[in-house]
């Protein structure tokens, strides 16, 4: 049986200080700090749909991570964006980490959720902001990109 | 270290998450009331959650799973119900302007709910009248159930009812509670 997504507060309270060690490393303090408050408001708003409760800390850790890239759009608009890497040792996530590294943002990120987590698309675009079919199209271009690097 | 979540920002989002309407129940946990140490949660339309030596982490689940995974301290979200219980166990109030939600309940228990918060401050009833109250006479049995499982007691005032021989009969936070909730209205002496 799935693992029944717990309350709020004790997801919270189970990867608060991780994702704010996060974002300061990307971020410094300053801006660490509203990037802190916009990813779990984000999470809260996508949690009623959460399916299950496996993988959280992943999930979590993306949104922070969707959020960073939100702001070095913002900050450097033809920029190079930061890397999209979380601190999750799953060896499904190592793996996929090296081998879409060339992939816009969106597109990495929901194929890394999608594979090397087994998030649903709903859940894909919940952490990402946008919707279910969104974010099954970004992990299918992203796969048909892989798939052509290949060849 | 310089990189730990501070209290400040920590209490930030939880407001922040009240105050955007995200969440199911917001709810704290009073250490030292006159009563000694209360949960209360509240959801968008009312008090929805009192207990008595909350155990919080059995408490969240049970919220979870009654009215949402949403389910986050908030200390400024109960305020107001902090104040009402203070003001009441101080014997400055004699009736809750915080309203009572308890749509979770099953409809009987909700009719005798409705029953049990007509039972004025200072007074008591009986199990077997309060099932009368509610036209089912001889239910008196199953109104003490919904006493026990009542989710906001002392807004809701099942320590106003109490048994045909006048015993206090008994109390989900304890019958030193009842006596203590009863004696401060006046009610026995």
């Amino acid at each position: 049986m799935a693992v029944a997504v717990p309350p709020f507060e004790t997801f919270y309270e189970a990867h608060n200080e991780e994702v704010f060690r996060f974002l300061g490393r990307r971020l410094g303090r300053e801006r660490a700090e509203d990037a802190f408050q916009e990813t779990f408001l984000r999470a809260l708003r996508a949690y009623p749909r959460l399916e299950h409760g496996e993988h959280l800390r992943a999930w979590v850790l993306t949104i922070a991570s969707r959020i960073v890239v939100d702001l070095a759009r913002r900050q450097r608009p033809q920029g190079e964006l930061p890397e999209l890497a979380t601190e999750d040792g799953r060896p499904a996530f190592e793996e996929l980490a090296p081998l879409t590294e060339a992939l816009p943002p969106k597109e990495r990120a929901a194929v890394v959720l999608r594979y090397g987590y087994d998030l649903g698309y709903d859940e894909i675009g919940a952490a990402l902001g946008s919707t279910e079919a969104a974010a099954r199209q970004a992990a299918s271009a992203g796969v048909r990109k892989l798939r052509k690097e290949q060849q | 270290m310089s990189e730990t979540l501070s209290p400040v920002l920590d209490e930030r989002f939880r407001a922040a998450a009240a105050a955007e309407g995200l969440l199911d129940v917001a709810y704290d946990i009073l250490p030292d009331t006159a009563i000694g140490a209360l949960l209360v949660g509240v959801s968008e339309r009312g008090v929805c959650r009192i207990t008595f030596d909350p155990d919080p982490e059995r408490e969240l689940e049970q919220l979870a799973r009654l009215h949402g995974p949403r389910v986050l301290r908030v200390s400024k979200s109960v305020e107001r119900v902090r104040i009402e219980l203070d003001e009441y166990l101080d014997g400055r109030r004699r009736h809750f302007d915080v309203e009572p939600d308890i749509r979770v309940v099953p409809e009987f228990h909700r009719v005798v709910l409705e029953e049990l918060a007509q039972v004025e401050y200072g007074s008591t009833t009986t199990y077997g009248a309060l099932a009368a109250k509610t036209g089912h006479p001889r239910a008196a049995r199953a109104v003490g159930t919904v006493m026990h499982r009542n989710p906001v007691p002392i807004v809701l005032p099942c320590h106003r009812v109490v048994g045909a021989n006048g015993s206090l009969t008994g109390y989900g936070g304890g019958l030193d509670r009842k006596e203590l909730l009863l004696r401060l209205e006046g009610a026995i002496l």
